[in-house]
């Protein structure tokens, strides 16, 4: 398994060869509650490093899901449709949201590793 | 998540409850000017399945709560509060308890209350984001000899669901014999308490008016009675709109009718022939000629739900409504709504779609309650 970098949304990024598996952090789903229903992006679209390409409907709200990265996706989690809750079960699993190509390796560089993920959810606590 | 109501830089005040909130592991948000639970540990989709399956025990305590007294009979607050309500409230039996509404004099929803009467007096208890207004709006219609006394200092709890009866029942034998709507006043575990059998849920149940200075223990001797688990606001509101009841603020408000709002049936039969109601021109001519719009229930196709503020449309076409309520719902397994549509589309099984994210959502007019109520009739 990859090493998994964070965004400051709570998303995970997990780099295996050319492509980046994206996610919700256990932080996130649990701030997040139950989840319901998952919106994914369209595959082939061309998403920009923070812009809201997925959404995450709880029972009580609806979340933007931001691409950590620029790149352009080339698949979605189809299981997600019929068993949601498994965000909830294993966001860092199972529960994976998209895969993207990235056009900007480089940005990965910007995101937190776990120590410091982990610093930022206690101090924005 | 948007469920905050507090001004920013508001003190939140606490119910009676706050320090067990947070010792159940609550997660405390604003609402209504108060610190109170969306959630506990549960979640609120275990909470919500719970309260359905066995009894849940909700704080309800930032709800305003009052008594009016009428000097010379109960009879004289009754037609006090007739002067701002079109519910009949003078043919409220003793013991029994009436959901009403206060009307605007433009005819729109100023609250809407449970009133009872408890023989000796009528006790009130009113939404807490109105509870200011509705007490000043009643004070300043009273006549000489009837009173309005608020109780700041009882906390109210609920208790709910198809478990509740039982649970409670070896604390206090008396409330088995209640039907839906029934009032009592009974000592229980200690401490003497306003008991209506009625909720918000759509389950069978209790709310129970108890002491703030008691609130706490008699809260843990019901936590601790088998099948009871707390019950935060997030379940409270997904087990209200599939009970297809109405939060104020978001389903009925000052600009909605109780005819627009489906509400009629509040209407006492006796006030509509009097007319003497706040708003009963409007009310008289809307039941006469029918509503521009109406409140029906929406059930989207598949499971994306359609949250308040969402535009209605007719499938490929105008506009012809919004969504005031939506979300999930635990027990029905899939998204549910209600909401306001012109008259002419607001008969059951009307395909509509619902404009989320800019995408058309298919889905139908719906009968409600979403999930059938439970009540003791």
């Amino acid at each position: 398994m990859a090493e998994l970098k964070f965004s400051k949304d709570h998303e995970w990024v997990a780099m295996e060869g050319d492509v980046a598996t994206i996610g919700i952090t256990d932080h996130a789903q649990q701030a997040l509650g139950d989840v319901v229903f998952v919106e994914l992006p369209e595959l082939g679209r061309v998403v920009a490093a923070g812009e809201a390409c997925a959404v995450v409907e709880s029972v009580k709200a609806a979340s933007d899901v931001y691409a950590p990265i620029s790149g352009r996706v080339v698949e979605v989690n189809a299981a997600l449709a019929d068993n949601p809750g498994t965000i909830n079960s294993d966001p860092a699993g199972e529960g994976w949201f998209f895969k993207l190509e990235p056009s900007a390796p480089a940005e990965l560089a910007e995101l937190m590793d776990d120590a410091a993920y982990h610093r930022f959810v206690e101090e924005s606590a | 998540m948007a469920d905050s109501s507090a001004l920013p830089g508001e003190t939140l005040l606490e119910t009676p409850l706050g320090a067990l909130h947070r010792e159940l592991g609550g997660r405390m948000v604003p609402f209504a000017g108060y610190a109170m639970p969306v959630q506990y540990p549960l979640g609120i989709l275990g909470e919500h399945l719970h309260c359905r399956a066995a009894a849940g025990l909700f704080d309800v305590s930032h709800m305003g709560q009052a008594e009016l007294v009428g000097a010379k009979g109960t009879e004289f607050a009754a037609a006090a509060l007739e002067a701002l309500t079109p519910a009949d409230v003078a043919g409220l039996k003793p013991m029994r308890q009436r959901y009403a509404l206060l009307t605007t004099d433009a005819g729109g929803i100023f609250d809407d209350f449970m009133v009872a009467n408890f023989g000796n007096r009528l006790f009130l208890v009113v939404n807490a984001s109105r509870k200011h207004e509705d007490f000043a709006r009643i004070e300043a219609a009273l006549p000489a000899g009837v009173t309005l006394k608020r109780l700041p200092d009882r906390a109210l709890l609920a208790l709910q669901g198809p478990g509740a009866a039982a649970a409670i029942a070896p604390l206090a034998p008396a409330l088995a014999a209640m039907k839906f709507m029934d009032v009592a006043e009974v000592t229980i575990a200690g401490v003497p308490c306003f008991v209506s059998r009625s909720g918000y849920t759509g389950e069978d149940g209790y709310e129970i008016s108890v002491p703030a200075d008691q609130a706490e223990t008699f809260a843990r001797a019901l936590l601790a009675l088998p099948g009871v688990a707390p019950v935060g606001l997030g379940a409270r509101d997904s087990l209200r709109l599939e009970a297809g009841l109405c939060l104020y603020g978001n389903d009925i408000d000052e600009t909605t009718s109780p005819v627009e709002a489906a509400l009629t049936w509040s209407i006492g039969k006796r006030r509509r022939m009097e007319w003497n109601f706040p708003g009963a021109e409007r009310v008289r001519e809307e039941l006469a000629n029918g509503t521009q719009r109406l409140r029906v229930g929406i059930k989207p196709e598949g499971r994306q739900p359609a949250r308040g503020h969402t535009a209605v449309h007719v499938p490929g076409g105008d506009a012809v409504g919004e969504i005031t309520s939506g979300g999930f719902g635990p027990s029905l397994g899939g998204p549910m709504a209600m909401g306001y549509v012109a008259r002419a589309h607001a008969a059951d099984n009307t395909p509509l779609e619902l404009m989320v994210r800019g995408k058309p959502l298919a889905a139908r007019v719906a009968a409600m309650p979403f999930v059938a109520n439970r009540y003791a009739r």
